[in-house]
């Protein structure tokens, strides 16, 4: 016997991404950042999506989550207390606002402008 | 004998934000074999290595690399390689026998990127699981994920990374097989360097945060391996940066991903084989893309702006 649809739909909530206008629902069990990427969404910069590059901090506004270690090269302890974590280590159980804040990113040698690929149609 | 000096990549040591966690990801998803232990760190190797270790985890609170360590022929090479690099102005330190674990004295240097490079002379042989007289071609060892045979190569991200040619050419014996020219023709984005006869032991990209690693890179016998290592990454949802594709540079085909503390591996097959008499290879700007991708001919955001 099959089992009920609706034991394979997940609550979800609601993200919305401060200053993009972006918002997208995330399943809790998914990252934020996952949850995001699954929508198509851009608006937070996607890295190793687990915790070590730090491309995808972003301070959380309202709303409450879990999280899993992340790099603390990328994520001090007190920003930790103002609610500045890395999307991909942080799993919503509410809906959430997020500011994207990546740490400046040093680069060498002029490097190819990279326009990022134009979003799923 | 050919292949003197430095023989190869022996080990690397890499930062892991949880332990358990890391050992388990490279036990059963990338299918090492574990081969110690210690107070603050675990030990692999690919299952065909036949020392102790290649990959060293050690639980850092954060990603990226403690160290990246050469073999070399012997204790007379390890000694004249370090007269070599310190009358060349590199200042080196001995770190004693037993350090890691069945591994002999290591000679650790920085080197103009940031990275601290080791060579060493001893490590235990454990074998690869099969004897040594009438061998079988493969063992149980060899069919556990996604089973690489050995660590095969890194590259690592930094500064200076003309000096870093010198110092690996002039006085470790590398040499230059490939090489991706930045805009103006003449200053590298990035150099691909070999001990060997593969392809690259070691590569480097022009960057201005020093001492960072893009990839440890884990050989495969074929593409079709490749392809089932990636068939594995989607069955445990490994995050995947790239591929499988094919590179320009050394033709080998690829997946990049990210173990379960963000750092970046590769699955890697092929590249062609390699000569020190061979002029190197040349890319150009505009066709950088092609170069680090073959198929999808441009660059990925995540190349040159997600490393640990």
């Amino acid at each position: 016997m099959s089992a009920p649809l609706a034991s394979t739909v997940a609550v979800a909530h609601t993200i919305t991404v401060a200053g993009s206008g972006q918002q997208f629902t995330c399943p809790e069990g998914k990252s934020v950042l996952v949850g995001m990427e699954h929508r198509g969404g851009r608006s937070i910069q996607v890295g190793c999506r687990n915790g070590g590059c730090g491309v995808c901090r972003v301070e959380v506004l309202s709303g409450t989550y879990t999280s899993k270690k992340m790099s603390k090269a990328h994520v001090t302890e007190s920003d930790l207390e103002r609610n500045i974590v890395l999307s991909c280590r942080i799993f919503p159980t509410s809906d959430l606002v997020v500011r994207p804040c990546p740490l400046t990113q040093v680069t060498g040698a002029p490097i190819p402008q990279i326009d990022a690929p134009a979003p799923p149609t | 004998m050919g292949l003197t000096g430095v023989l190869r990549p022996g080990h690397m040591q890499l930062k892991v934000l949880d332990l358990d966690e890391a050992v388990e990801f490279y036990s059963n998803v990338v299918g090492l074999v574990q081969t110690g232990r210690d107070a603050t760190r675990a030990y692999f190797k690919g299952w065909d290595e036949r020392d102790h270790h290649s990959l060293i985890l050690r639980d850092a609170g954060e990603a990226g690399m403690d160290f990246y360590g050469f073999k070399v022929l012997d204790d007379a090479t390890l000694s004249r390689l370090e007269a070599d690099l310190n009358n060349y102005g590199v200042t080196t330190e001995r770190i004693p026998a037993g350090d890691l674990l069945e591994t002999g004295e290591r000679v650790r240097f920085e080197i103009p990127s940031g990275h601290q490079i080791e060579l060493y002379s001893q490590k235990t042989d454990v074998g690869n699981g099969s004897s040594y007289v009438n061998p079988p071609p493969w063992n149980a060892s060899s069919e556990v994920g996604i089973a690489p045979i050995r660590m095969d190569h890194a590259l690592l991200y930094g500064p200076d990374i003309e000096k870093v040619q010198a110092l690996f050419v002039d006085v470790l014996g590398f040499y230059l097989v490939e090489h991706i020219l930045l805009e103006d023709g003449v200053t590298d984005l990035a150099i691909w360097l070999s001990c060997s006869t593969k392809a690259h032991d070691i590569a480097l990209v022009r960057n201005e945060e020093p001492g960072k690693l893009h990839h440890t890179a884990f050989l495969l016998e074929s593409w079709e391996k490749v392809l089932r290592a990636a068939d594995l990454m989607s069955m445990h949802k490994v995050s995947i940066d790239m591929g499988p594709t094919r590179h320009g540079v050394t033709r080998g085909t690829t997946i990049y991903a990210f173990d379960n503390s963000g750092n970046r591996f590769e699955t890697f097959c092929g590249g062609y084989q390699s000569y020190p008499d061979w002029a190197p290879l040349t890319w150009t700007w505009d066709e950088v893309g092609t170069a680090v991708f073959y198929h999808d001919r441009q660059l990925n955001p995540a190349f040159l702006s997600v490393y640990t």
